[in-house]
């Protein structure tokens, strides 16, 4: 089966990488946006979704500062 | 003493590490597809950008076949000292407290930075007292040093902070100036400084080899 990993900074921690897209959307016109977070998506294929977790526990994602979200397709 | 530097697919600092460990012992060069350590007294996880600094840095070489001997090296009271990347994946493979988050600045950076040592009884800073300031560089992109608030609490409180940014200086935003911590059993160090690029006043520096001259005067228990 399809499915699809998204991976966020965790709440509370800064994102720098969000702060610079943040801070780049006036330049382009766009105002009124805030709150950005950059995070990371992984797609992939398993042969058994109860894998899921864990693989994103000890891998994908560092669960220190890291939040992950298993969608799956 | 001999110590024992692991090269990583992506390493980059390791020349330089075996440079400086051979100022203070005997060193050898080891690979990442190395399961047994080979009787080393201590080992040094350099710098770089192992597996490309995949997914996260150091996420990937923590999976690595050398690091399974390394965690027993460390389990058995082994000095471990991660340097840089060498520092990531040490905190990715669960070896140290705390992970390294991208620079506060977003900036890689490339600067000479002084450290103040903040515990002189672990056995990489016993040939220093703390309050002794440090003059050593750092280069890296992710360096910010990174704890939840109740784990620098205990980390302060058992003297696991061994190195700090001095005042002033801390470069990438890390939590409470902390530039390098030690394990709970206090035998593996992670810093992201470079102390391997201070090891000769050609260079600026040469305080960096108080770190090694530390190791090579510690007693083995590994």
């Amino acid at each position: 089966m399809k499915a699809t990993v998204l991976i966020r900074p965790k709440e509370g921690i800064l994102d720098p990488q969000g702060k610079a897209v943040e801070r780049a959307l006036p330049a382009l016109g766009f105002s009124g946006v805030s709150g950005v977070r950059v995070g990371r998506m992984v797609e992939l294929e398993v042969e058994d979704a109860s894998d899921l977790p864990s693989l994103c526990e000890k891998l994908l994602a560092n669960p220190l500062i890291e939040d992950y979200e298993i969608q799956e397709h | 003493m001999r110590f024992g530097v692991i090269q990583f697919p992506g390493s980059c600092d390791e020349r330089d590490a075996l440079e400086a460990c051979g100022r203070a012992g005997d060193a050898t060069m080891l690979w990442h597809e190395d399961t047994d350590l080979g009787g080393i007294d201590a080992a040094v996880v350099p710098g770089g950008f192992s597996y490309g600094d995949y997914l996260r840095a150091g996420a990937i070489a923590r999976f690595s076949p050398v690091m399974g001997a390394v965690a027993e090296f460390a389990s058995a009271g082994g000095p471990v000292l991660g340097i840089c990347n060498g520092f990531q994946v040490l905190c990715e493979a669960g070896l140290l407290p705390g992970a390294l988050l991208p620079n506060e600045g977003l900036r890689f950076l490339c600067r000479q930075v002084e450290l103040v040592v903040e515990n002189d009884d672990t056995p990489f800073t016993r040939e220093c007292e703390a309050g002794d300031r440090l003059s050593i560089p750092v280069k890296h992109m992710s360096g910010r040093y990174f704890a939840p608030p109740e784990l620098l609490d205990e980390l302060e409180a058992r003297g696991q902070v061994a190195l700090r940014y001095a005042p002033g200086q801390n470069p990438n935003g890390s939590e409470r100036d902390i530039a390098g911590v030690v394990n709970e059993a206090g035998n593996v160090l992670g810093l992201m400084p470079h102390p391997e690029h201070a090891v000769d006043p050609l260079t600026g520096s040469d305080d960096g080899l108080a770190l090694f001259r530390s190791l090579a005067a510690a007693p083995v228990t590994a």
